[in-house]
């Protein structure tokens, strides 16, 4: 019978499966914004799988709320890709230093 | 028995879609291998009963931020090959943490599995006669109103920063301005003149 230790471990992949993401791209940005919406999506499926094991509706009220915010990264991350891209004719961003920050 | 078998097929195709989003070679097919893993994800959370997480997860993923990922990647003219030189030195470290993170997980749920912990309370129970989105809407415009609202204002500043950081005035670029074409009488534009034959017309 399917547990709920079984959600756990395909959404503690797939958490992992985006953090390896990060690290090793680290010069495209938009695998990077991929990666960490796959981390978004793992905890959505962490959330879920709790709610529908315990009983209990608040874990997909909130996972609802992970997903706006996801949708809203998702969509800054990518404008200032846009204008990174106008400004510097690269998205190259592992030696993003303009700021001196 | 049914159940079993569409878990485990959610989940391989889940687990490989992600691999695949992380490791090929062109943007585009990332993008489509992360629509997939979505498509799975919502195949998931139908399986665990949560029909609301699951169509909004294909809606919202699936037909707008894929499409916005893959607009952006269109978009931009980039060389991907460049941008994919040492992918080779970062994977040693990346796999590191990825194992560091990956056994502590995998600690966290053999605890979880010792010992489940009892909620003294649930927060707002499954009430069994209602559906999944009826039982959610129940809950959001009435308890978590402001919450909801809330994130109402968080995608409206998505959307306005997002207007604002890519939209820029075009110079030399000569638009219509309908006021000034309103204000425009016939006697600033036309002009009556008693032109003698055979000489140019001055303008």
């Amino acid at each position: 019978m399917i547990g709920l230790q079984h959600y756990m471990v395909v959404s503690a992949i797939l958490f992992v499966m985006g953090v390896l993401g990060i690290f090793i791209n680290r010069k495209n940005v938009i695998i990077i914004l991929m990666a960490i919406e796959l981390i978004l999506l793992s905890v959505n499926i962490n959330l879920v799988a709790f709610s529908a094991f315990l009983g209990d509706l608040v874990g997909q009220v909130f996972s609802m709320f992970v997903l706006t915010v996801a949708a809203g990264e998702a969509a800054i991350g990518l404008a200032i890709l846009v204008i990174y891209f106008r400004g510097r004719g690269t998205i190259a961003v592992d030696d993003v230093n303009r700021m001196k920050g | 028995m049914i159940h079993v078998f569409a878990f485990y097929l959610f989940a391989a195709i889940v687990v490989c879609s992600g691999a695949l989003t992380i490791l090929s070679r062109n943007p585009v097919h990332s993008v489509l291998w992360l629509i997939l893993a979505f498509f799975n994800a919502a195949g998931l959370m139908v399986l665990l009963g949560a029909e609301f997480i699951a169509m909004l997860l294909v809606i919202v993923y699936v037909g707008a931020v894929a499409v916005l990922f893959l607009f952006v990647v269109m978009m931009l003219d980039i060389d991907f090959a460049e941008l994919r030189a040492g992918f080779v030195d970062y994977l040693p470290f990346g796999l590191l943490i990825a194992l560091v993170l990956l056994a502590e997980i995998v600690l966290g749920i053999g605890l979880w599995s010792a010992g489940p912990i009892e909620l003294a309370q649930r927060a707002a129970p499954v009430n069994p006669e209602l559906s999944n989105i009826q039982a959610i809407g129940g809950l959001l415009y009435t308890r978590y109103i402001f919450l909801f609202e809330a994130a109402g204002i968080v995608l409206l500043v998505a959307m306005i920063g997002a207007i604002v950081l890519t939209h820029r005035a075009r110079g030399g670029v000569r638009g219509q301005n309908v006021a000034r074409q309103n204000r425009r009488r016939p006697e600033d534009a036309v002009r009556n003149v008693n032109q003698p034959v055979g000489q140019g017309v001055e303008l």
